[in-house]
Formats: C-alpha cells, structure tokens, sequence
C-alpha cells in the first residue's frame, strides 16, 4: 500500500475548478518534486491535502495510509501524520512559539494515544532540532512568527516539521523568499529527515531547491492535471526551456 | 394651583423614592452628609433612571434593564454570612489583606485587620459616617460624577464601604482585597469606599464583587481613590456576580504628578453590567495604564464606560479593552479621552477590541477623543470581528483540534490586556478563570 494516493481528485473553490482530475501515488521513502507555472493548482493540493476549508473535493479520492483523508478534520490528518510547511506561515501574535509548538506536539501525541511530554522531554527535543536549523532561544521566546523574517518564518515550519516527525511532509514553495544560506539550511533540515518510512512532496517553481533536496521522482503540474512524469532529470529540463510546452499541450 | 410637571416613574423609580424616604433617617452619617444624600437623591430624582436617549446610556437602558428596585438589603445574619468565608477563590493563592462586605455590610469577623502595616489605616464607611471622620468631609464625593445617575442613587443611599489611607512614602506590599459578596437574599446594595493614598506611597488595591446564581440581587458600588504625587497605585475589579444579577460600579479617580496608575477590570458574571470609570490627570508626568477584559455569554450584557481626562501636561495614558461574546451577549465600549488646554505633550492611546464567538452576539464600540491642546499624540482604534479561521486553520493543521485552537487564540487575544497587570499571582489567576470560561463555554 501507497503512503498517500491520489486518484482523479477535482477541486473547487468558490465554484471554480483548479484541481481537474489529479492523480498522484508516493511511497513511503520517496521525495516528489512537484513543479508547475502560477496557477497551475500546485497550493491547492497542498491545502486540500491538509484541509482547509473552501478547498471542495468534488470527485475522485486520496487516501493516506489507506484511509480517505476526507472523513478526517485538519488536525486529525495532523496527528495521523501529514504535514504542511506553508508557504506564507502565519503571525500569530499573543501565542509563545514554545507553547505553540508544545501544545501541538502533546496534541498529536494525546490523539495517537501516546503519553504527553514532559517538560525536560520536550525542551530537550526542541534544543536539539532548533540549534541544527539556527534557530536561536530568542526567537522562541517570541509570539509564533512575530516579527520574523521571511527566512525565520520558513525555518521556523521546518523546525515544527523535524519536532512533529510526520509520515507524509507537503513543503509548499518552501523555497520561496530564502537567500542562499537558508535555502542550505532548510534543505538540510528536511535532507536530516529522510528516511525509508517517509515521505516527501516538493513544491516549488524553481529546480534550485531540488539542487539541495534531490527528488527521486519530478511532476509537471499544469491547470489541474498532472501532464508530465520524470526523474530528477527532468526538473533540469524544465530550467532549460520552461513550462509553455505544458501549458499548450493539455490533453482535453 | 401650581404647574409641576409630572414626571411618569416606572415601578423602579417609584421603589427607589420610597425606599430613600424610608431609610435616609436612619443612613448614617451627621446633618452634613443627610444633606448630601438628599441633594444627590434630587439629582436622581429630576433625570431618573438613564435610558437609550440620554447619550452616556444610550447602549445601556437602565430605565428598560432595570425592572424593579429590590429593597434595601438588611444586615447580613449568620445564614448570609456563611458563604463568604470560601469567596474569592478566583484569586487562586494571590495572598491578600482582606475586608469583606457581605450584602453591602463590612464583616470584621471575616476581615483581615489586624497587624496592619506602618502607614495603613483602614475602616469602615459606615463607622466613619457615623462619628464624622474628618476624611469624609475633605474627599468623599469629590471626584464621582455628582450629576451621573448611578453616582446619585450611590451617594443617596450608600451605607457602608472601606475608608483606607495610605501615608505618605508608605509601601503597602500586601495587596488589599475590597471582597463583595451577595447573599441569596434578592435586596440591593449600595456601596461607597475611599482610598486616599498619599504622596509616593505604594499600593494595590483588589476590589470583587460576587453572589449566588439565580438571585435577581443587585449592586451599586463606587470607589473613589486619590493618588498622591509620586504615588505607584494598581486597583483591579473582578466583576463575577451571579448570573442574574445587576451590577453597576463606578471608579472615580484623581492623579497626582509623577504617579502611576493601573486600572483593570475583569468581567464574566451578572446578567446586566456597567462599569464606569471617570479618571483625571491632575499632575503631569503620570504614566497610566488603563485595561480590561470582559468575557461574556447567554444574554449578559456588560457596559464599560471610560472618561480620561487629561488636564495636566506629560501624561502617558494607555487603554486597552478587550471583550470576547458568546451566545447573544451584549458588550459596550464607550472611552472618551479628553485632553484640556494646558495638556501639552499628552501621549495618550486607547485601543477597543471585541471577539464575537457567535453570530447573535452583539459589540457596539464608541470611541471618543476631546483635544483642546495643540502638541499631543492621541490616538483611539477599535475593532470586531469573529476569531480568524487562517490562524485556527494554521493550528489546526499542527494537530491542535479546534475547541483547543479557539481556546489558546482566544487566550492570547486577551492575554495583551492582562499581561498590564503588574502582579504575576493575579495575572496568572486571571488567565486560569479565563481558562475556566472556555472550558465552561
């Protein structure tokens, strides 16, 4: 059995189509590079997948793990093992980082039935994750994403994916907005996380990430559809002539 | 024949001229102070109780809350004293001085007052009504609104309260704990306290009110404190009456120079609330924060009413007021801050925010700012809205389920109000029962 599949789903939002019949399968210790022009739909499976409201499956199916994600509530798919790094991660002012990240953790571990951390348990987990991502006692100290930049924000999902340690990780345009030095940085925080038992889907615009974070398996996303399927090869190949090709040729 | 106009009172109106009649021969207090109670009941008597077409009372219609006047409540018997020895267990472990009045009546048996501090003098209004306390003359009614409807009836009918002073330079550690307790007996209390606290003295004044659920009973109290220059002086209300109550209180307050002041209020109980809060700057350079946080539910309907009057130069003000709604709960903001001619460099901000849980439930926020001085930073904001579904879809998405991603935002959102208060035990006591809110909802 497939970590997570995907078959012919359709997604609507306000009544208009984006996901068109999408099919996807990964396994377990794979990295999927998902790739695609703006508006193709590459956010809205993310968003589907970790399901947020107004993203409305019309047809067709995912499974995780076997089960039909959509009988589940967000953090439910949470606790059973699916991630989202957003792609512009929310401020949330009033709530100390470390209490978001501790209040989560104990969540995800009270629904799987597993016992609560302790104190000591939790703050020498997050010692150990943060110092590799350079992330400093300082920032969390402070309110969930206040006042960080752009790059601190995108470390801080990685930081919350290394301490959740899911089955499935959707990075979503995690790239996007890093210098050099944090996309090296995030890179190796998810690169520290690869193992056979899970799994990775890379969305992104540019192959640059995917320099730092090799995919086994390369898509095409174009309005809706997947239109194309590759090694790692083929994301070079997309650098080099772009995605107008896909963007013509969509089988009706 | 002469032409009076004949004023229609409601029921209320006509119980509470009755009971003035009855009882001003036997308040307490000397020729002096009968004629203050009578003048002040004139007061009342002309406008009434204030309804929706007189402006301060426009979302608070005390006229249409206010069926009846309970009478006035009788000396509290061993049966209604009972249940205030276990009162206050909202405060958690915050260790505190205690004077607690039970029907409006103070206890000396519950109260704390022995081994006061050095520079401490506490007592009773009634007491010092009664043998002409020199305090009284020089301070009481001098800073509430004499011509505020609730301020009148308070000042007519008061019977008993805390006089505190506080000498100059004296450091009051221990927080003093003013502890309201309604009887089951449905009777309504009027209570009028004085605190003077002299030039750079210290303290912290904690004033509660609470009663049993499903008795109509009702409360007007009012506080006046003066603040002495260089005086550092926090006063937090915990408005937790019983579900069906009716509560109107009244802070009144006058500043020296160099001072600081906090005020918080924290409301979650009483069926119809009004807070008043009537603040003046009279010495420059004071630094004030100004906050509260009311979580209401079910048809409550709780009224804050601020005026901040800035008369003297440099003050710092800060308000902040935050009020989460359930049900079809009711929650009034009305801040006017008034800077006056000589204010110069007044820096003063107020910022309203109301959480609405559920679609019946009701924020109606009316912020004022009266400028007479040309070289100030004043600024107001206001807000309403529902809890934001990005962020609890954000959380969610961690694995956080709803009810705990409601809960934890809706704590943060009052969180910015609480943490003004200096006193962690209190603060942490007041996020707890914050806590016990949500869990209730």
């Amino acid at each position: 059995m497939s970590l997570l599949e995907i078959e012919n789903l359709h997604v609507e939002i306000d009544g208009k189509e984006i996901l068109k019949g999408l099919d996807l399968t990964v396994n377990a210790g794979e990295v999927h590079a998902i790739m695609g022009p703006n508006g193709s739909g590459k956010s809205t499976l993310a968003y589907v997948l970790a399901g947020k409201a107004y993203y409305t499956p019309t047809a067709g199916e995912v499974r995780f793990d076997g089960k039909n994600i959509f009988d589940m509530t967000p953090d439910e798919r949470a606790a059973a093992g699916l991630f989202l790094a957003f792609q512009y991660p929310l401020e949330i002012p009033g709530v100390a980082t470390m209490t978001f990240l501790r209040t989560a953790l104990n969540a995800q571990r009270k629904k799987r039935g597993e016992a609560e951390l302790s104190t000591p348990e939790f703050l020498k987990k997050v010692r150990e994750v943060s110092g590799k991502l350079d992330i400093n006692q300082d920032m969390l100290r402070r309110a969930v994403n206040v006042g960080f930049s752009g790059g601190e924000k995108k470390r801080n999902e990685i930081l919350q994916m290394a301490l959740l340690e899911p089955r499935l990780a959707v990075l979503d345009e995690t790239d996007s907005g890093l210098d050099i030095d944090a996309l090296r940085i995030v890179s190796e925080g998810v690169n520290r996380l690869r193992s056979k038992q899970r799994a990775f889907v890379v969305i992104t615009h540019y192959q640059r990430l995917l320099d730092y974070i090799v995919p086994d398996v390369v898509h095409v996303l174009s309005k809706g559809r997947i239109v194309k399927t590759g090694g790692k090869e083929l994301a070079l190949e997309l650098e080099a002539r772009g995605y107008a090709e896909y963007q013509e040729e969509v089988p009706a | 024949m002469n032409a009076e106009v004949a004023i229609i009172k409601t029921a209320a109106e006509a119980a509470l001229a009755q009971a003035f009649s009855q009882a001003r021969g036997r308040l307490p207090g000397d020729g002096a102070i009968a004629a203050q109670r009578a003048a002040a009941f004139d007061v009342f008597a002309k406008t009434g109780l204030p309804h929706r077409r007189i402006e301060d009372w426009k979302y608070t219609d005390l006229r249409a809350l206010m069926r009846e006047a309970k009478p006035l409540a009788a000396p509290p018997d061993a049966a209604a004293k009972a249940p205030a020895k276990t009162a206050g267990a909202l405060l958690g472990d915050v260790e505190a001085r205690r004077l607690v009045f039970v029907d409006g009546a103070f206890v000396a048996e519950l109260s704390d007052v022995e081994n006061l501090e050095s520079g401490l003098t506490v007592g009773s209004l009634a007491d010092s009504l009664s043998n002409g306390d020199p305090t009284l003359a020089a301070h009481l009614g001098k800073l509430a609104p004499a011509s505020d409807a609730a301020v009148a009836l308070n000042t007519a009918l008061m019977g008993d309260g805390a006089v505190i002073r506080i000498a100059a330079g004296a450091t009051i550690e221990r927080p003093i704990h003013l502890l309201f307790v309604a009887s089951a007996k449905p009777a309504a209390t009027f209570v009028r306290s004085l605190v003077v606290v002299e030039a750079g003295a210290r303290a912290m004044l904690i004033e509660s009110h609470e009663g049993p659920a499903g008795s109509d009973y009702q409360v007007n109290a009012a506080l006046e404190i003066f603040v002495g220059d260089e005086a550092h002086v926090d006063h937090v209300k915990i408005i937790g009456e019983g579900a069906d109550a009716l509560h109107v209180s009244t802070l009144a307050a006058a500043i020296g120079a160099r001072a600081r002041f906090n005020a918080f209020t924290f409301t979650t109980g009483g069926a119809v609330v009004r807070n008043q809060l009537f603040l003046k700057f009279d010495g420059a350079d004071t630094v004030a924060g100004i906050r509260g946080a009311t979580l209401i539910k079910g048809r409550q309907h709780a009224d804050t009413t601020l005026v901040v009057d800035h008369v003297a130069q440099r003050c710092q003000s800060r308000e902040m007021f935050k009020t989460v709604l359930d049900g079809e709960a009711h929650g009034v903001f009305q801040g006017r801050i008034i800077v006056r001619p000589h204010a110069q460099k007044t820096d003063a901000k107020m910022m309203t925010r109301a959480l609405l849980l559920s679609e019946r439930a009701e924020a109606d926020n009316k912020p004022e700012l009266e400028i007479f001085a040309d070289d100030v930073q004043c600024g107001h904001g206001a807000t309403a809205g529902a809890l934001d579904d990005e962020l609890k879809f954000y959380l969610m998405a961690r694995g956080i389920p709803q009810a705990e991603a409601e809960a934890l935002l809706i704590r943060a959102f009052l969180g910015e109000a609480i943490e003004g208060i200096e006193h962690a035990g209190l603060r942490e006591a007041l996020m707890d029962a914050v806590v016990a809110w949500l869990e209730a909802r």
